[in-house]
């Protein structure tokens, strides 16, 4: 690697670490307007260490790396990275392509990776001369195949990205940083799109990096993970850190309480008898692409929580489609309460008592531009409540969107704010308040706690328990298998558009959901379900 | 460098400045071009003030180009705000005007209360039915209706021509390609003794209004706004996204269609291949700096009015190309733009210290 | 009706066929680069009155033809570095930007026009670029005296499309350019230039737009006329989309499109005494929309064109 003789750090958990520092962070701040998203952060890294940065949705965790990177500049404070010489030298700030010849790579959680391009060619981008001739590409080929065999990333080089599934994209991220020759690996919350297993399989890569000398950050919220991959962690909370210290001695809870720094009680889940059966689907064939079904049925009943997990792109997105009304099964039947023409559009499914929440809020719960009244009245623009004649009744609609902010202790300038204005967590309590407002039947929650931090996660969780308390059937697409496993009655797995389960959530656990995930069948028959 | 920070809300005063910012840089812009070619700006700008407003007549001209502004500004107002490109006001002016003459030069007879109306519905139809294309064009098969709009008013131009050399054509024209005139009673009604203001401003006033009520009162506004903000929330909450764009186009070509009909039965009298100066395309200009509010289209035509008569005053005088006007309202354009960026953002000049 | 095919058949109606082809097909470039890199630019219909008239002026005043065309090329660059800056820097509407300039470009042109020539009514000449009529191109059979009837900038039109097929197909810099439109986020992690890829193809590409403006003063005709662009830059964008953003079908498109008008201006002679010669007019403007509207649904637009891009904002 790099120099061999190097004077100790002079500061930092990492004293009387023989090895050589990496990178030095040096009294980070960076401000948004009111908000402090970094504030005096130091932090180092030495050679082979894996530190994990720890710190829920909003802490500043992005906003520390993306300064690392140089996608922003600091307000103040300095980026320090090894010269290859033993010394440290500051990176001039603001400028990726500093961080990159620097020796920095960064694994970002939305790939940064052209879809119109192939693998090798997303790698290559950018480190050969205008004008090189194809055939001198061979070289670099062999460096890349290389690189994959020795770090377990072994991937599809020849095919457009577009077309691959999310873990291929993952290995060529990381191919890109390896074959710029990076010393130091950030990776932005890179499990949230694997299953279990694809995690271990990255955890392995990881180690691997390490013990070939590099350093790398690993971004988390999962405190599993920690543990699983980091030997130091810093946590970060509310912009400033809050611990740096080695992983060894530090439990779980300890973690648990740095991080989120108060008390949050996470809701629990009573037992509950379902009633009459809301939403049925009979071999239901249906969407194109990746966003495809087939031949999937379940039944989801009253007072039930019907979890559905997988990695995204499995037919997740054709499944909530369906279930919002914006999607017609090609075979099969889908009935609400023995109606199929329930969910013939998304405004019969209002109308037939569907509360939806998008997977994606700002792309499909929420016009920004219009205020928090008219974002709330958006569904049901000709409900008494809310217009006369075709008129809209600013007033009422103006009440009841104080009522929804009250009801749903939203953060909010007021009835008469822009959406757009609204932090994510209260952004989505705007999507939750529309979709419960008329107690429904059925309930689609996608994703519905993505992105959110610890307290407004716990939030929507007790308002969807609440929810099926007074009754309502809950269809809960996720990601987070913690979430799926606390709140379902029953999960079901989808992988590549077909549907195992749904089986009862007390029999299933992570690995086993994600055997399920990764499309393997359950080894002895689980409960069956209706 | 240049950097642009997120504004959280953007400061009232500023849907007012922007406008009138990016007009008189426009014309600070317009006049510093004129001195270098060796016109002394002092008396040049007096003379495009005089011009514009130096007068009861001056004023008057400057209201009868306004009215046509605020009908095709209206059209692109309403359009933009459903992010329907309508760019093709100026070919939908010409065909409320061939539907007006169609109408009101003697194929039907009657009293006026009953032919101003035919002959301005007939322009409004005729405006709505000609955006029909470009608005399926996009809502059936994605294609881009700015393209699509803009290519027909060549169409159209090349029709209007056709037309006025074959079925259209005046006999008693003396060889001229010009339409026969319409009956006085389909003729709109002048607003002042010996001036050429006449009732079409109180049309576009009057819509104006109505737009800006339909836009922030109605359950079809909400729905404007809607899909012209996210179109893809829209469609999640059940909005009708196709029918709105649809009908939102053909809004937009009406109002296009009524300030050719308009021009014709309030000012020309007859239908000529150049009826309109470009009034479509300047009513784009009108919209955004009127922010695309209806209500605010009324000023921002007249500004651009007043550009349009005071610069034809200071070219007759100072024998400069009446083009000088074009150049201020294209200019005013891209200002204008720019001034939108300030409502979102903050600029910050220089790099952070390294 | 047999004498409409025969026309096909004449040498001259494809030395016709070319000659129009060839100015949309310095346009279609321009636009395709910049589209490849995200940014749509409806300033071209401007940037051709810009081009024509700068192209001209600069030869009347004594320039040589080549340095005439630099000259357009130079005033199209220009301008696309303007709208560069509105939509790339700033982050404008590219849409609102473009339509800016081309409102800007041709006031612009008709205003130094005017100035340079306030009381001129027959619009002054200038000596144009000749036929290359070399002659072993002639004895080339078929192709080779259709060729030889075109003017150099024909032979700069072509040699543009296949350089433009070879960058963006073969070399890294055309690798970048269709990352760039795809994803720009893609491309600032390599530690590219978003800003500095999508400059370069804004403003090569509106020099091409100019370029294709001087054909028309400099080649097909030899003044400079008031609307004499009519709608060649709005054709030009619904031929990118037409070619699917490649340069090598967007040759072939417009020489289709050439072939087309070349051929409805032969008709007006025949049924120009039943038919009104407007109605033949009309044929490249409905050609150029059926062809949108033929293409658009299969249409795979760059992911990032007209996505406004700003750095740090996802």
């Amino acid at each position: 690697m790099t120099g061999t003789e190097v004077e100790p750090a002079p500061r930092g958990a990492g004293r009387g670490d023989a090895r050589p520092p990496l990178l030095r962070l040096e009294g980070i701040t960076k401000r948004f307007g009111e908000l402090l998203a970094n504030d005096a952060i130091d932090l180092e890294l030495r050679a082979g260490e894996v530190l994990a940065l720890l710190g829920e949705n909003g802490a500043g965790k992005t906003t520390l790396t993306s300064i690392l990177f140089g996608h922003y500049a600091a307000d103040a404070g300095t980026v320090r990275v090894a010269d290859g010489r033993g010394g440290l030298v500051a990176l001039p700030p603001g400028r990726p392509e500093a961080a990159l010849a620097a020796g920095i790579g960064m694994v970002h959680q939305h790939f940064t990776l052209a879809h119109n391009l192939t693998g090798f060619e997303n790698i290559v981008l950018g480190t050969e001369p205008w004008w090189r001739p194809r055939p001198a590409r061979a070289g670099a080929r062999a460096r890349i195949e290389d690189l994959a065999r020795r770090m377990g990333l072994e991937v599809e080089l020849d095919r457009p990205v577009g077309t691959l599934g999310v873990g291929a994209r993952q290995r060529i991220e990381i191919l890109k940083a390896l074959y710029r020759e990076a010393r130091v690996l950030v990776l932005d919350e890179p499990t949230a799109v694997l299953t279990p297993q694809e995690a271990e399989g990255l955890f392995a890569t990881i180690r691997a990096l390490a013990a070939d000398g590099r350093g790398v950050i690993f971004i988390t919220h999962k405190l599993a993970e920690v543990e699983a991959v980091a030997e130091r962690v810093v946590v970060l909370r509310q912009g400033r850190k809050v611990a740096d210290r080695p992983l060894v001695g530090t439990s779980r809870e300890e973690l648990a309480r740095l991080m989120v720094g108060r008390e949050v009680v996470e809701p629990v889940r009573r037992p509950r008898a379902p009633g009459a059966v809301v939403l049925a689907l009979e071999a239901v064939t249906a969407g194109s692409g990746r966003d495809r079904i087939e031949a999937v049925s379940f039944a989801l009943r009253e007072g039930e929580i019907l979890g559905i997990a997988g990695v995204s792109g499995n037919g997740q997105a054709a499944l909530a489609a369906l279930a919002a009304g914006l999607l017609r099964p090609e075979r099969g039947r889908v009935a609400l309460a023995g109606s199929a023409a329930a969910l013939e559009s998304p405004r019969a499914a209002v109308r037939a008592g569907v509360g939806r929440i998008p997977e994606d809020r700002e792309r499909d719960g929420v016009v920004g531009e219009l205020d928090l009244s008219e974002n709330l009245a958006l569904e049901r623009l000709d409900a008494p409540e809310v217009s006369r004649f075709g008129l809209l009744r600013r007033r009422a609609m103006r009440e009841r969107a104080r009522r929804a902010i009250e009801a749903f202790a939203i953060r909010a300038p007021g009835p008469d704010a822009p959406v757009r204005l609204l932090s994510g967590g209260n952004m989505q309590k705007v999507v939750l308040a529309r979709a419960l407002e008329a107690a429904p039947r059925l309930l689609l929650a996608d994703q519905p706690t993505r992105g959110l931090d610890v307290a407004a996660t716990a939030f929507v969780h007790e308002r969807l328990l609440a929810a099926r308390e007074r009754g309502t059937a809950i269809l809960l697409i996720s990601e987070d298998l913690d979430e799926l496993l606390a709140l379902s009655d029953r999960i079901a797995v989808l992988h590549r558009g077909r549907l195992a389960g749904p089986f009862p959530s007390e029999q299933l656990d992570v690995p086993t959901l994600g055997l399920l995930m990764a499309g393997h069948e359950p080894e002895e028959p689980l409960g069956a379900a209706a | 460098m240049i950097r642009l920070e997120p504004r959280t809300a953007p400061p009232a005063w500023l849907a007012l400045a922007a406008p009138i910012g990016a007009l008189a840089a426009a014309l600070a812009l317009s006049t510093a071009i004129l001195a270098a070619i060796g016109i002394a700006p002092g008396p040049a700008l007096r003379l495009l003030l005089e011009g514009a407003a130096g007068s009861p007549f001056a004023l008057a001209e400057t209201a009868t180009r306004a009215t046509p502004l605020v009908l095709t500004g209206l059209a692109a107002a309403i359009a933009f705000r459903a992010r329907f490109w309508n760019i093709g006001a100026e070919g939908q002016l010409y065909l409320g005007a061939m539907a007006a003459v169609a109408v009101g030069a003697g194929a039907l007879e009657g009293p006026a209360w009953l032919l101003v109306p035919l002959v301005l519905l007939a322009g409004a139809l005729a405006g709505a039915v000609g955006v029909l294309l470009p608005a399926l064009g996009k809502v059936k098969a994605g294609a881009d209706e700015v393209v699509t709009t803009l290519l027909l008013n060549f169409v159209i131009a090349l029709f209007v021509q056709m037309m006025l050399e074959g079925p259209m054509k005046d006999p008693m024209g003396l060889g001229w390609p010009q339409s026969p005139p319409l009956l006085d009673e389909a003729m709109l009604p002048r607003l002042v003794e010996r001036q050429r203001l006449h009732a079409g401003l109180l049309l576009g006033l009057g819509l104006a209004i109505l737009l800006q009520l339909v836009v922030s009162r109605t359950v079809f506004g909400l729905g404007v706004r809607a899909v012209g903000h996210n179109p893809r929330a829209a469609a999640y909450a059940g909005l009708p996204v196709a029918r709105t764009t649809l009908l939102v186009a053909m809004l937009s070509g009406a109002l296009a269609g009524l300030a050719g009909a308009a021009e014709v039965a309030g000012l020309k009298g007859y239908l000529t291949a150049d009826l309109s100066p470009g009034y479509g395309y300047a009513g784009i200009v009108v919209a955004m700096l009127a922010g695309l509010s209806p209500l605010a289209v009324v000023p921002a035509a007249f500004l651009v009015a007043a550009v349009f008569v005071g610069a034809d005053t200071m070219g007759r005088t100072l024998g400069i190309s009446s083009y000088f006007a074009d150049l201020v309202v294209a200019l005013a354009l891209l200002f204008v733009l720019v001034g939108g960026l300030f409502a979102r953002y903050r600029l910050r000049l220089g790099r952070a210290a390294a | 009706m047999s004498e409409a095919f025969e026309i096909l058949f004449q040498a001259s109606f494809w030395v016709a066929a070319i000659r129009i082809a060839t100015p949309l097909l310095f346009g279609t470039l321009g636009a395709l680069l910049g589209e490849r890199a995200g940014v749509l630019n409806l300033g071209i219909e401007g940037i051709f009155v810009a081009g024509a008239m700068t192209g001209w002026l600069a030869v009347y005043l004594g320039a040589p033809l080549w340095w005439g065309v630099a000259a357009a090329a130079a005033a199209g660059a220009l301008m696309g570095l303007l709208h560069a800056f509105l939509t790339v820097t700033l982050a404008l509407s590219q849409h609102v930007a473009g339509l800016g300039i081309t409102l800007l470009a041709t006031a612009g042109s008709h205003f130094v026009y005017r100035v340079a020539f306030p009381t001129l009514t027959q619009p002054p000449r200038i000596e144009p670029f000749a036929p290359v009529g070399w002659a072993w191109l002639e004895g080339i059979p078929l192709l080779g005296p259709v060729l030889a009837q075109q003017t150099p900038l024909t032979f700069l039109a072509i040699a543009t499309a296949l350089f433009l097929a070879f960058l963006l197909a073969r070399t890294p810099l055309g690798l970048a350019i269709r990352a760039v439109g795809d994803d720009p986020a893609a491309v600032e992690a390599q530690g590219l230039s978003v800003a500095g890829l999508r400059y370069g193809c804004v403003v090569a590409g509106s020099a091409l737009m100019a370029v294709g403006g001087a054909f028309l003063t400099m080649s097909a005709f030899n003044a400079f006329f008031f609307g004499m662009v009519s709608g060649r830059g709005w054709i030009c964008i619904a031929l990118v989309v037409f070619a699917s953003w490649r340069p090598l079908k967007a040759l072939a498109g417009a020489l289709l499109f050439g072939a087309f008008d070349a051929w409805q201006v032969r008709l007006q002679t025949l049924a120009g005494a039943f038919l009104p010669s407007q109605l033949f007019l009309m044929v490249p403007y409905l050609l150029s929309i059926a062809a949108l509207l033929l293409a658009a649904r299969r249409a795979d637009y760059p992911r990032a064109l007209m996505k406004p891009w700003r750095r740090g904002e996802r």
